[in-house]
Protein backbone atom coordinates (compact mmCIF):
# COMPACT_ATOMS: atom_id res chain seq x y z
CA UNK A 1 0.00 0.00 0.00
CA UNK A 2 1.26 3.46 -1.05
CA UNK A 3 -0.89 6.53 1.36
CA UNK A 4 -1.35 9.03 -0.61
CA UNK A 5 -2.53 13.07 0.51
CA UNK A 6 -5.23 15.11 -1.37
CA UNK A 7 -5.51 18.81 -0.55
CA UNK A 8 -8.28 20.29 -1.65
CA UNK A 9 -8.15 24.22 -2.14
CA UNK A 10 -9.35 25.13 1.19
CA UNK A 11 -6.74 23.04 3.08
CA UNK A 12 -8.49 19.88 4.08
CA UNK A 13 -6.10 17.16 3.36
CA UNK A 14 -7.41 13.45 3.64
CA UNK A 15 -4.85 10.22 3.27
CA UNK A 16 -5.91 7.54 1.26
CA UNK A 17 -4.22 4.08 1.42
CA UNK A 18 -4.05 3.66 -2.67
CA UNK A 19 -3.13 0.09 -4.15
CA UNK A 20 -0.09 -0.29 -5.85
CA UNK A 21 -1.27 -0.63 -9.75
CA UNK A 22 -3.99 1.39 -9.85
CA UNK A 23 -4.28 5.50 -10.70
CA UNK A 24 -4.14 8.01 -8.44
CA UNK A 25 -7.71 9.05 -10.19
CA UNK A 26 -8.81 5.56 -9.45
CA UNK A 27 -7.75 5.97 -5.91
CA UNK A 28 -9.59 9.61 -5.61
CA UNK A 29 -13.21 8.34 -6.90
CA UNK A 30 -12.57 4.69 -4.93
CA UNK A 31 -13.33 7.14 -1.99
CA UNK A 32 -15.17 9.70 -3.01
CA UNK A 33 -12.49 12.46 -3.00
CA UNK A 34 -14.15 15.96 -3.73
CA UNK A 35 -12.35 17.75 -6.72
CA UNK A 36 -11.78 14.86 -9.29
CA UNK A 37 -14.39 14.24 -11.64
CA UNK A 38 -12.75 12.03 -14.33
CA UNK A 39 -15.40 12.22 -16.99
CA UNK A 40 -13.90 10.09 -19.47
CA UNK A 41 -13.37 7.61 -17.08
CA UNK A 42 -9.42 7.14 -17.29
CA UNK A 43 -8.66 7.48 -21.13
CA UNK A 44 -6.68 11.03 -20.88
CA UNK A 45 -9.51 12.31 -23.19
CA UNK A 46 -10.73 14.92 -20.58
CA UNK A 47 -8.85 17.29 -18.11
CA UNK A 48 -11.40 16.45 -15.43
CA UNK A 49 -8.76 14.80 -12.73
CA UNK A 50 -6.75 17.45 -12.81
CA UNK A 51 -4.73 17.42 -9.70
CA UNK A 52 -1.32 19.97 -8.91
CA UNK A 53 1.72 17.60 -7.58
CA UNK A 54 3.40 18.81 -4.66
CA UNK A 55 7.07 20.47 -5.28
CA UNK A 56 8.57 17.58 -3.06
CA UNK A 57 6.86 15.03 -5.00
CA UNK A 58 7.59 16.53 -9.02
CA UNK A 59 10.54 14.64 -9.91
CA UNK A 60 9.80 11.32 -8.60
CA UNK A 61 6.16 11.51 -9.96
CA UNK A 62 7.76 13.19 -13.24
CA UNK A 63 6.17 15.66 -15.90
CA UNK A 64 2.82 14.73 -18.36
CA UNK A 65 3.29 12.68 -21.13
CA UNK A 66 2.35 15.02 -24.88
CA UNK A 67 -0.90 13.24 -25.24
CA UNK A 68 -1.85 14.48 -22.14
CA UNK A 69 -0.02 17.88 -21.92
CA UNK A 70 -2.57 18.26 -25.19
CA UNK A 71 -5.21 17.58 -22.36
CA UNK A 72 -4.18 19.95 -20.07
CA UNK A 73 -5.16 22.29 -22.70
CA UNK A 74 -8.48 22.41 -21.27
CA UNK A 75 -7.91 22.76 -17.60
CA UNK A 76 -8.28 25.60 -15.33
CA UNK A 77 -5.25 27.49 -13.60
CA UNK A 78 -2.94 24.93 -15.46
CA UNK A 79 0.25 25.19 -13.54
CA UNK A 80 4.12 23.56 -14.43
CA UNK A 81 3.27 20.85 -11.77
CA UNK A 82 -0.08 20.19 -13.37
CA UNK A 83 -0.75 16.00 -14.37
CA UNK A 84 -3.93 14.68 -14.80
CA UNK A 85 -4.70 12.49 -11.77
CA UNK A 86 -5.39 9.08 -14.43
CA UNK A 87 -1.81 9.24 -15.62
CA UNK A 88 -0.25 8.96 -12.61
CA UNK A 89 0.36 5.28 -11.75
CA UNK A 90 0.77 4.58 -8.08
CA UNK A 91 3.52 2.32 -6.65
CA UNK A 92 5.44 1.83 -3.59
CA UNK A 93 7.74 4.48 -4.45
CA UNK A 94 5.21 7.38 -4.22
CA UNK A 95 3.93 6.22 -0.62
CA UNK A 96 3.74 9.24 0.69
CA UNK A 97 2.62 11.79 -2.58
CA UNK A 98 0.95 14.80 -1.76
CA UNK A 99 -1.22 16.31 -4.49
CA UNK A 100 -3.90 19.28 -4.43
CA UNK A 101 -6.95 19.40 -5.84
CA UNK A 102 -8.00 22.72 -8.19
CA UNK A 103 -10.58 25.19 -7.81
CA UNK A 104 -12.56 23.49 -10.65
CA UNK A 105 -12.49 20.72 -13.18
CA UNK A 106 -12.76 21.43 -16.92
CA UNK B 1 -36.36 20.94 -46.48
CA UNK B 2 -35.48 18.46 -48.44
CA UNK B 3 -37.60 15.70 -49.43
CA UNK B 4 -38.60 12.99 -46.65
CA UNK B 5 -35.85 10.23 -46.41
CA UNK B 6 -37.94 6.37 -46.44
CA UNK B 7 -36.74 3.98 -43.96
CA UNK B 8 -37.80 1.48 -41.79
CA UNK B 9 -35.96 2.23 -39.11
CA UNK B 10 -33.90 5.17 -37.79
CA UNK B 11 -30.62 5.21 -35.73
CA UNK B 12 -29.69 7.71 -33.60
CA UNK B 13 -26.49 7.38 -32.73
CA UNK B 14 -23.59 5.57 -34.26
CA UNK B 15 -21.71 4.35 -31.95
CA UNK B 16 -20.44 0.44 -31.50
CA UNK B 17 -24.13 -0.55 -30.06
CA UNK B 18 -25.75 1.57 -33.08
CA UNK B 19 -23.84 0.04 -35.62
CA UNK B 20 -24.65 -3.56 -34.32
CA UNK B 21 -28.17 -2.82 -34.40
CA UNK B 22 -27.38 -2.43 -38.26
CA UNK B 23 -26.77 -6.25 -37.88
CA UNK B 24 -29.14 -7.39 -36.18
CA UNK B 25 -32.11 -6.00 -37.49
CA UNK B 26 -30.33 -6.42 -41.03
CA UNK B 27 -30.35 -9.94 -40.62
CA UNK B 28 -34.72 -9.32 -40.12
CA UNK B 29 -35.08 -7.60 -43.32
CA UNK B 30 -34.92 -4.37 -41.71
CA UNK B 31 -33.50 -1.34 -43.15
CA UNK B 32 -31.82 1.30 -41.23
CA UNK B 33 -30.77 4.92 -42.00
CA UNK B 34 -28.18 6.12 -39.03
CA UNK B 35 -28.06 10.21 -37.51
CA UNK B 36 -25.23 11.15 -35.62
CA UNK B 37 -23.75 14.42 -34.29
CA UNK B 38 -20.31 13.74 -34.93
CA UNK B 39 -18.47 13.71 -38.18
CA UNK B 40 -17.43 10.18 -37.92
CA UNK B 41 -18.74 7.10 -36.99
CA UNK B 42 -17.88 5.24 -33.78
CA UNK B 43 -19.02 7.59 -30.65
CA UNK B 44 -17.50 7.28 -27.55
CA UNK B 45 -14.86 4.72 -29.28
CA UNK B 46 -13.87 7.05 -32.29
CA UNK B 47 -14.11 10.09 -30.25
CA UNK B 48 -12.58 9.85 -26.84
CA UNK B 49 -10.21 6.82 -27.05
CA UNK B 50 -9.34 5.50 -30.48
CA UNK B 51 -6.09 4.05 -29.50
CA UNK B 52 -7.34 2.52 -26.32
CA UNK B 53 -7.44 -1.69 -25.75
CA UNK B 54 -10.99 -3.04 -24.90
CA UNK B 55 -10.30 -6.32 -22.88
CA UNK B 56 -14.22 -7.16 -22.76
CA UNK B 57 -15.61 -7.80 -25.83
CA UNK B 58 -16.20 -11.62 -25.98
CA UNK B 59 -13.73 -13.90 -27.81
CA UNK B 60 -11.51 -10.94 -28.88
CA UNK B 61 -9.39 -10.88 -26.09
CA UNK B 62 -8.10 -7.03 -26.89
CA UNK B 63 -8.85 -4.78 -29.60
CA UNK B 64 -8.19 -1.49 -29.52
CA UNK B 65 -11.47 1.21 -30.05
CA UNK B 66 -11.01 1.90 -33.46
CA UNK B 67 -10.57 -1.57 -34.31
CA UNK B 68 -13.63 -2.38 -33.03
CA UNK B 69 -15.59 0.35 -35.19
CA UNK B 70 -13.70 -0.45 -38.42
CA UNK B 71 -14.77 -4.18 -37.48
CA UNK B 72 -18.24 -3.66 -37.19
CA UNK B 73 -18.46 -1.53 -40.26
CA UNK B 74 -16.86 -4.69 -42.24
CA UNK B 75 -19.37 -6.65 -39.92
CA UNK B 76 -22.45 -4.85 -41.30
CA UNK B 77 -21.15 -3.71 -44.25
CA UNK B 78 -23.93 -6.56 -46.08
CA UNK B 79 -27.40 -4.39 -45.34
CA UNK B 80 -25.78 -0.76 -46.58
CA UNK B 81 -26.56 0.84 -44.05
CA UNK B 82 -26.86 4.99 -44.51
CA UNK B 83 -24.83 7.29 -42.83
CA UNK B 84 -26.10 11.25 -41.83
CA UNK B 85 -23.25 12.49 -39.83
CA UNK B 86 -22.68 16.01 -38.27
CA UNK B 87 -26.42 16.10 -37.97
CA UNK B 88 -28.08 16.06 -35.19
CA UNK B 89 -31.85 14.64 -34.29
CA UNK B 90 -33.94 17.43 -33.22
CA UNK B 91 -37.34 16.19 -32.97
CA UNK B 92 -39.50 13.04 -33.24
CA UNK B 93 -43.26 13.32 -34.10
CA UNK B 94 -45.24 10.41 -33.70
CA UNK B 95 -47.26 10.22 -37.47
CA UNK B 96 -48.83 6.42 -37.03
CA UNK B 97 -48.98 3.88 -34.66
CA UNK B 98 -45.95 2.83 -35.28
CA UNK B 99 -44.82 5.93 -37.58
CA UNK B 100 -42.87 8.60 -36.86
CA UNK B 101 -41.30 11.76 -38.93
CA UNK B 102 -37.89 12.71 -37.78
CA UNK B 103 -36.25 15.80 -38.29
CA UNK B 104 -32.51 17.18 -37.86
CA UNK B 105 -30.38 20.52 -37.40
CA UNK B 106 -29.46 20.10 -40.76
CA UNK B 107 -32.98 20.53 -42.43
CA UNK B 108 -33.01 16.20 -43.03
CA UNK B 109 -36.37 14.97 -42.70
CA UNK B 110 -37.31 11.41 -42.26
CA UNK B 111 -40.01 9.10 -42.33
CA UNK B 112 -39.78 5.86 -39.89
CA UNK B 113 -41.49 2.64 -38.80
CA UNK B 114 -39.36 2.46 -35.32
CA UNK B 115 -37.00 4.99 -34.31
CA UNK B 116 -33.60 3.18 -31.99
CA UNK B 117 -32.25 5.70 -30.02
CA UNK B 118 -28.37 4.91 -29.08
CA UNK B 119 -27.15 7.64 -28.18
CA UNK B 120 -24.66 6.97 -25.67
CA UNK B 121 -23.93 9.50 -23.19
CA UNK B 122 -25.71 12.13 -25.36
CA UNK B 123 -24.50 14.14 -27.92
CA UNK B 124 -21.20 15.51 -28.69
CA UNK B 125 -21.42 19.47 -27.83
CA UNK B 126 -18.60 22.27 -27.55
CA UNK B 127 -17.01 22.30 -23.84
CA UNK B 128 -17.61 25.44 -21.91
CA UNK B 129 -14.43 26.00 -20.78
CA UNK B 130 -13.41 26.83 -17.08
CA UNK B 131 -13.90 30.64 -16.58
CA UNK B 132 -15.89 31.99 -14.47
CA UNK B 133 -18.97 33.82 -15.33
CA UNK B 134 -19.03 32.55 -19.12
CA UNK B 135 -22.45 31.72 -19.15
CA UNK B 136 -23.71 35.55 -19.36
CA UNK B 137 -21.77 35.71 -22.54
CA UNK B 138 -22.59 32.96 -24.27
CA UNK B 139 -24.61 33.63 -27.29
CA UNK B 140 -23.87 37.43 -27.26
CA UNK B 141 -19.72 37.79 -27.27
CA UNK B 142 -19.15 34.12 -26.42
CA UNK B 143 -19.54 31.79 -28.77
CA UNK B 144 -18.40 28.04 -29.82
CA UNK B 145 -18.98 27.24 -33.59
CA UNK B 146 -19.10 29.83 -36.34
CA UNK B 147 -22.28 29.39 -38.28
CA UNK B 148 -21.81 32.13 -40.46
CA UNK B 149 -18.57 33.67 -40.67
CA UNK B 150 -19.89 37.52 -41.48
CA UNK B 151 -21.20 37.72 -38.14
CA UNK B 152 -17.53 38.23 -37.02
CA UNK B 153 -17.07 40.90 -39.77
CA UNK B 154 -15.02 43.99 -38.16
CA UNK B 155 -15.13 42.11 -34.72
CA UNK B 156 -12.14 42.49 -31.79
CA UNK B 157 -11.58 38.99 -31.68
CA UNK B 158 -9.93 36.61 -29.10
CA UNK B 159 -9.36 32.67 -30.14
CA UNK B 160 -8.80 30.53 -26.92
CA UNK B 161 -7.04 27.02 -27.97
CA UNK B 162 -4.54 24.87 -29.43
CA UNK B 163 -6.44 22.76 -31.43
CA UNK B 164 -7.44 22.34 -35.27
CA UNK B 165 -10.81 24.44 -34.49
CA UNK B 166 -9.08 27.25 -33.13
CA UNK B 167 -6.14 27.04 -35.42
CA UNK B 168 -8.50 26.88 -38.68
CA UNK B 169 -10.97 29.63 -37.50
CA UNK B 170 -7.91 32.00 -36.10
CA UNK B 171 -6.63 31.48 -40.40
CA UNK B 172 -10.21 32.01 -41.39
CA UNK B 173 -11.46 34.75 -39.54
CA UNK B 174 -8.47 36.60 -39.55
CA UNK B 175 -8.72 38.63 -42.77
CA UNK B 176 -11.85 40.06 -41.76
CA UNK B 177 -11.63 40.43 -38.18
CA UNK B 178 -10.68 44.02 -36.92
CA UNK B 179 -8.08 42.50 -34.66
CA UNK B 180 -7.45 39.09 -33.69
CA UNK B 181 -5.35 37.56 -30.63
CA UNK B 182 -4.69 33.61 -30.39
CA UNK B 183 -4.71 32.68 -26.37
CA UNK B 184 -2.86 29.19 -26.39
CA UNK B 185 -1.42 27.71 -23.24
CA UNK B 186 1.75 27.05 -24.55
CA UNK B 187 3.75 27.37 -27.48
CA UNK B 188 3.09 23.79 -28.96
CA UNK B 189 -0.31 22.86 -30.70
CA UNK B 190 -2.44 19.83 -31.12
CA UNK B 191 -3.70 21.28 -34.56
CA UNK B 192 -2.17 20.32 -37.75
CA UNK B 193 1.68 21.19 -37.99
CA UNK B 194 0.61 23.27 -41.46
CA UNK B 195 -1.97 25.44 -39.60
CA UNK B 196 0.19 26.90 -36.93
CA UNK B 197 3.04 27.36 -39.62
CA UNK B 198 0.41 29.28 -41.04
CA UNK B 199 -1.07 31.35 -38.23
CA UNK B 200 2.85 31.97 -37.34
CA UNK B 201 3.65 33.51 -40.86
CA UNK B 202 0.33 35.72 -39.73
CA UNK B 203 1.99 36.87 -36.33
CA UNK B 204 5.52 37.66 -38.21
CA UNK B 205 3.47 40.00 -40.93
CA UNK B 206 2.24 41.52 -37.73
CA UNK B 207 -1.93 40.52 -38.67
CA UNK B 208 -2.65 38.45 -35.84
CA UNK B 209 -1.53 38.27 -32.47
CA UNK B 210 -0.94 35.34 -30.04
CA UNK B 211 -0.26 34.92 -26.54
CA UNK B 212 0.81 32.53 -24.18
CA UNK B 213 -1.61 32.20 -21.37
CA UNK B 214 -4.89 31.14 -19.57
CA UNK B 215 -8.22 33.07 -19.41
CA UNK B 216 -8.89 33.83 -15.33
CA UNK B 217 -11.89 35.40 -15.91
CA UNK B 218 -13.97 37.89 -18.15
CA UNK B 219 -14.92 41.88 -18.35
CA UNK B 220 -17.79 43.49 -19.62
CA UNK B 221 -21.45 44.22 -18.95
CA UNK B 222 -25.19 43.19 -20.39
CA UNK B 223 -23.41 40.40 -22.18
CA UNK B 224 -21.23 42.10 -23.98
CA UNK B 225 -17.58 41.01 -23.49
CA UNK B 226 -15.41 43.84 -23.06
CA UNK B 227 -11.45 42.36 -22.17
CA UNK B 228 -10.39 38.91 -21.10
CA UNK B 229 -7.78 38.64 -17.98
CA UNK B 230 -5.35 36.55 -18.21
CA UNK B 231 -2.71 34.95 -16.50
CA UNK B 232 0.38 34.67 -18.48
CA UNK B 233 3.11 31.44 -18.11
CA UNK B 234 5.10 33.49 -16.25
CA UNK B 235 2.35 34.66 -13.78
CA UNK B 236 2.04 37.85 -14.51
CA UNK B 237 -1.69 39.17 -14.87
CA UNK B 238 -2.92 41.32 -18.22
CA UNK B 239 -5.83 41.97 -20.26
CA UNK B 240 -6.85 41.49 -23.68
CA UNK B 241 -9.28 44.19 -24.72
CA UNK B 242 -12.04 41.72 -27.11
CA UNK B 243 -15.45 42.23 -28.00
CA UNK B 244 -15.84 38.58 -29.52
CA UNK B 245 -14.68 35.34 -27.78
CA UNK B 246 -13.95 31.81 -29.32
CA UNK B 247 -13.22 29.16 -27.15
CA UNK B 248 -11.99 25.91 -28.37
CA UNK B 249 -12.07 23.71 -25.44
CA UNK B 250 -12.94 20.20 -27.44
CA UNK B 251 -15.86 18.19 -26.84
CA UNK B 252 -18.38 16.86 -23.96
CA UNK B 253 -21.34 14.64 -23.84
CA UNK B 254 -24.82 16.53 -23.34
CA UNK B 255 -28.11 14.88 -23.03
CA UNK B 256 -29.15 17.39 -25.68
CA UNK B 257 -32.80 17.21 -27.33
CA UNK B 258 -33.35 13.28 -26.05
CA UNK B 259 -34.71 15.58 -23.27
CA UNK B 260 -37.53 17.29 -25.49
CA UNK B 261 -38.93 13.78 -27.53
CA UNK B 262 -41.57 13.53 -24.74
CA UNK B 263 -40.17 9.99 -23.30
CA UNK B 264 -40.02 9.22 -19.38
CA UNK B 265 -36.23 9.61 -17.95
CA UNK B 266 -34.88 8.43 -15.09
CA UNK B 267 -31.87 10.95 -14.18
CA UNK B 268 -31.32 11.53 -17.54
CA UNK B 269 -31.15 8.21 -19.11
CA UNK B 270 -34.41 6.46 -20.82
CA UNK B 271 -35.97 3.29 -18.83
CA UNK B 272 -37.09 0.62 -20.86
CA UNK B 273 -38.76 -2.82 -20.62
CA UNK B 274 -36.22 -5.29 -20.65
CA UNK B 275 -37.33 -7.64 -22.71
CA UNK B 276 -38.27 -5.39 -25.61
CA UNK B 277 -35.43 -2.31 -25.27
CA UNK B 278 -38.59 -0.44 -25.73
CA UNK B 279 -39.46 2.81 -23.86
CA UNK B 280 -42.47 3.96 -22.68
CA UNK B 281 -43.01 5.52 -26.27
CA UNK B 282 -44.18 2.07 -28.34
CA UNK B 283 -42.01 2.05 -31.39
CA UNK B 284 -39.00 4.09 -30.25
CA UNK B 285 -36.49 2.16 -28.61
CA UNK B 286 -32.83 2.93 -26.38
CA UNK B 287 -30.30 0.73 -26.74
CA UNK B 288 -26.72 0.98 -24.96
CA UNK B 289 -25.25 3.75 -22.36
CA UNK B 290 -28.43 5.88 -22.83
CA UNK B 291 -30.76 3.40 -21.00
CA UNK B 292 -31.47 2.03 -17.76
CA UNK B 293 -33.43 -0.35 -16.43
CA UNK B 294 -32.47 -3.18 -13.53
CA UNK B 295 -28.99 -4.54 -12.90
CA UNK B 296 -28.00 -2.07 -16.25
CA UNK B 297 -24.09 -2.32 -16.93
CA UNK B 298 -22.75 0.39 -19.53
CA UNK B 299 -21.03 -2.27 -21.28
CA UNK B 300 -20.80 -2.60 -24.87
CA UNK B 301 -21.18 -6.38 -24.82
CA UNK B 302 -24.41 -5.16 -22.64
CA UNK B 303 -25.36 -3.32 -25.52
CA UNK B 304 -24.78 -6.12 -28.15
CA UNK B 305 -27.52 -7.91 -26.20
CA UNK B 306 -29.73 -5.48 -26.13
CA UNK B 307 -29.51 -5.02 -29.90
CA UNK B 308 -30.58 -8.82 -30.73
CA UNK B 309 -33.75 -8.63 -28.10
CA UNK B 310 -34.36 -4.98 -29.90
CA UNK B 311 -34.95 -6.28 -33.12
CA UNK B 312 -36.86 -9.27 -32.68
CA UNK B 313 -39.61 -6.64 -31.25
CA UNK B 314 -38.82 -4.13 -33.84
CA UNK B 315 -39.58 -6.86 -36.79
CA UNK B 316 -43.32 -7.57 -35.28
CA UNK B 317 -43.49 -3.97 -35.62
CA UNK B 318 -42.19 -3.76 -39.14
CA UNK B 319 -43.49 -6.66 -40.89
CA UNK B 320 -46.98 -7.74 -38.17
CA UNK B 321 -47.78 -10.56 -40.75
CA UNK B 322 -44.87 -12.44 -40.85
CA UNK B 323 -44.29 -15.15 -37.97
CA UNK B 324 -40.58 -14.73 -36.78
CA UNK B 325 -38.59 -17.94 -37.09
CA UNK B 326 -35.62 -18.18 -34.78
CA UNK B 327 -32.15 -18.81 -36.57
CA UNK B 328 -28.71 -18.96 -36.32
CA UNK B 329 -26.18 -17.42 -38.96
CA UNK B 330 -24.20 -20.65 -38.24
CA UNK B 331 -26.71 -22.67 -40.23
CA UNK B 332 -29.47 -20.95 -41.51
CA UNK B 333 -28.94 -20.72 -45.33
CA UNK B 334 -31.48 -17.67 -45.94
CA UNK B 335 -29.26 -15.30 -43.15
CA UNK B 336 -26.40 -16.53 -44.84
CA UNK B 337 -28.04 -15.05 -48.12
CA UNK B 338 -28.41 -11.73 -46.64
CA UNK B 339 -25.01 -11.64 -45.74
CA UNK B 340 -23.52 -12.55 -48.88
CA UNK B 341 -21.75 -15.76 -47.81
CA UNK B 342 -23.74 -18.48 -48.89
Amino acid sequence: MAKITFIDPTGNARTIDAEPGSTVMETAIKNDVPGIEAECGGACACATCHVYVDEAWREKVGGPTPMEEDMLDFGYDVKPNSRLSCQIKVSDELDGLVVRTPERQA
Amino acid sequence: MSDPIKTDVLIIGAGPVGLFAVFELGLLDIKAHLVDILDKVGGQCAELYPEKPIYDIPAIPKISAQGLVDALMEQIKPFGPQFHLNEMVESIERTGEPGFRVTTDGGKVFECKLVVIAAGGGSFQPKRPPMPGIEAYEGTSVHYAVRKMDAFRGKKILIVGGGDSALDWTLNLAPIASHLTLLHRRNEFRAAPDSVKKMMALVNEGKIDFVQGQVTGLEGANGQLTAANVKGNDSSTFHIACDTMLPFFGLTMKLGPVANWGLRLEEDLIPVDVSTFETSEPGIFAIGDINTYPGKLKLILSGFHEVALMSQKAHRYVYPEKKLTFQYTTSSSSLQKKLGVS
